[in-house]
């Protein structure tokens, strides 16, 4: 009689909707980023076969191998997993916000703005990795800011949004290359490094920051996941079956912000993750609004193969993983702009 | 039918704006319990913005909107939403999703932490499907519906919520005749037989006669009258509120008031030659 997708399933006091499709998706990707992590250890200038990486990992085996793998390959990995998740999440919180498939942080000014912020923070404040990425912080949360309220009449409507954090975005990427041109070399090139998101030694330090911003906001971001989908319905829609529709939007926008600043600060504005992560997970989930949790599964294994790429394409020189993320990425923005005209929306 | 005590959802003095604009002023209305009560009036007469404030989705300028004799914006609004149900002029279906996952979004506001999906709601589900026919349709996509279907897929959806007051704004707008009547008979079963207490905005005014148990005619943002279409539908009232003359009879199908245009063309002479050439 109840038909099959409807099915309630119950453990102890909990009870819950099975949906097979997304629980498929989600497993398969978590057995990506396992295995994208066990590579991470494994491969390298300095090969470690994968029974010396899992004994290092608990510190027994050869000296060498416990560094390469507990103190370079480890972090960077965690790093990546940590950082792509984050995108992922944050990306897919800012597209259900603003209603539209671009509204990924990389578009509505979010990424230049940290960069803009780091790069100021480098030229007048002189380096200093903690400053630097407050500064990057700063940056990129208060262009989030002001694009949203340079958007906001009457509510956030999804195309104004994109529009103006483009043209933001623009404007801050003239002032950065402004700042680097007019800079001293030495400083030029500090600054530099921030313009491309990187990966190359990432230390527990850095995965201790992520890993703590994902610890508070990845809880509350999922807190909210019920009531974004409401509002992909419409205000009206969502407020009649009891959300409040500018608390959500005020809430998850601040945590999805400070979820991108954490991102950025640690690994630098890797482009394109946070744009592509969530849509992807959609369409292969083929679920029926926001999936946060494929979402983050979806950008850390984005993440991780993309810093394989960049760490052997080239080996020894190792690519920042921001130029891999945005070939990838680029090309899928090309397509998504394609099939968006096509379907007569854009 | 008791209406001693003060009826469930009623707005007192209340003052009606967008931004800076005043749609109404000093409104008084009631909405009887367990009545199919139907707003009318011309384009912009404020009956859409008044359902709006009965449904708290503006608040009033001034005035209050009371719901069970408590001012219905100190409620938390998940608990509106379990007393409340409100059928808007637009939603977005979002893309790709399934009738029954749509219907089943109906029942946030009864949802808890660690119930997020219980027995109770698939069975509240199914019924809401079947009572308002979609339930063969449940596997179907939303985007693939024609106009009426899709309109009982959210009609079911607001059912879903389990509210004992309906609001419904502009139910039939875009449907063609046949799904208007069919959207109004499923309005008038649910008001009949499962006791809903119903307040819908419509545009045609013999479909508000001849469903309505309670009516509010408005115009220029005043309510002009209210009651039993019986009593107060008169050519005298149908004159005031929407500057048209006509003659009103007993509908022969049901002997509710039937409101019948006078034409216009007669006296200029064009109507015979309409007809000559017709």
């Amino acid at each position: 009689m109840t038909a099959a997708p409807l099915r309630s399933v119950r453990l102890g006091p909990v009870a819950f909707r099975l949906r097979p499709r997304v629980l498929a998706v989600c497993l398969a990707l978590g057995s990506l980023v396992a295995a994208a992590l066990a590579v991470c250890l494994v491969v390298g200038d300095y090969p470690v076969p994968l029974p010396a990486a899992l004994a290092a990992l608990t510190g027994r085996g050869e000296r060498l191998d416990v560094f390469f793998v507990r103190e370079v390959r480890l972090p960077r990995a965690l790093t990546a997993a940590l950082v792509g998740a984050a995108l992922g999440m944050a990306g897919a919180v800012f597209q259900s916000l603003s209603r539209n498939p671009l509204g990924s942080p990389d578009i509505i000014g979010f990424t230049a703005g940290a960069s803009t912020g780091a790069v100021l923070t480098i030229l007048v404040f002189g380096g200093g990795m903690l400053p630097t990425a407050l500064g990057a912080m700063l940056g990129g949360v208060g262009t989030a800011v002001l694009v949203y309220l340079l958007a906001l009449r009457r509510g956030v409507q999804g195309y104004r949004l994109v529009l103006v954090g483009i043209g933001i975005s623009a404007m801050l990427g003239a002032v950065t290359h402004y700042l680097i041109t007019r800079a001293e070399l030495t400083d030029a090139l500090t600054a530099q490094v921030w313009l491309v998101g990187t990966l190359n030694a990432r230390e527990w330090s850095h995965v201790a920051a992520v890993g703590a911003g994902s610890a508070v906001l990845f809880p509350v971001l999922l807190r909210l996941g019920a009531r974004l989908r409401l509002m992909e319905m419409g205000d009206d829609t969502a407020r009649a079956l009891g959300v409040s529709p500018q608390r959500t939007q005020t809430l998850a926008l601040v945590a999805a912000s400070a979820l991108t600043g954490v991102a950025i600060a640690v690994s630098r504005p890797i482009a394109f993750v946070a744009l592509a992560a969530p849509q992807l997970a959609r369409r292969l989930t083929r679920a029926d609004g926001t999936t946060l949790v494929a979402s983050a599964l979806m950008g850390a294994a984005l993440l991780l193969c993309s810093d394989l790429v960049a760490l052997r394409l080239l080996a020894p020189v190792q690519l920042p993983v921001g130029v891999v993320t945005t070939v990838v990425g680029g090309t899928y923005l090309v397509w998504l702009l394609y099939a968006e005209w096509r379907s007569g929306r854009a | 039918m008791s209406q001693s005590s003060s009826p469930r959802l009623r707005g007192e003095n209340l003052t009606l704006a967008y931004d800076q604009r005043v749609v109404s002023r000093g409104l008084e209305v009631a909405v009887p319990d367990r009545s199919f009560t139907v707003i009318v009036g011309p384009n912009a007469c404020g009956k859409s913005t008044l359902l709006r404030a009965l449904s708290r989705m503006i608040r009033p300028a001034a005035g209050s909107v009371y719901l069970d004799g408590k001012l219905i914006h100190s409620y938390p609004s998940k608990e509106v939403a379990r007393r409340l149900g409100l059928l808007p002029q637009t939603s977005v279906a979002p893309d790709g999703i399934t009738v029954a996952d749509l219907v089943a979004r109906g029942r946030y506001p009864h949802q808890r932490f660690l119930r997020q999906w219980s027995r109770t709601d698939e069975r509240v589900v199914a019924e809401a499907m079947a009572a308002t026919r979609v339930d063969d349709l449940a596997d179907r996509l939303v985007d693939e519906l024609s106009g009426g279907q899709r309109q009982r897929v959210w009609l079911a959806m607001v059912l879903a919520q389990q509210t004992p007051l309906l609001l419904l704004d502009e139910p039939t707008t875009f449907l063609d005749i046949a799904h208007q009547l069919d959207m109004l008979d499923l309005c008038a079963d649910l008001h009949h037989e499962r006791g809903h207490t119903l307040v819908a905005v419509l545009h045609d005014l013999n479909h508000a006669c001849r469903y309505a148990t309670h009516l509010i005619a408005m115009k220029d943002g005043a309510v002009v009258a209210q009651g039993d279409p019986h009593e107060i539908v008169t050519a005298d009232l149908v004159a005031e509120v929407f500057g048209l003359p006509c003659r009103v009879i007993p509908d022969p199908e049901t002997g509710t008031p039937l409101v019948v245009p006078s034409d216009r063309r007669r006296r200029s002479g064009r109507w015979a030659e309409a007809r000559q050439a017709g």
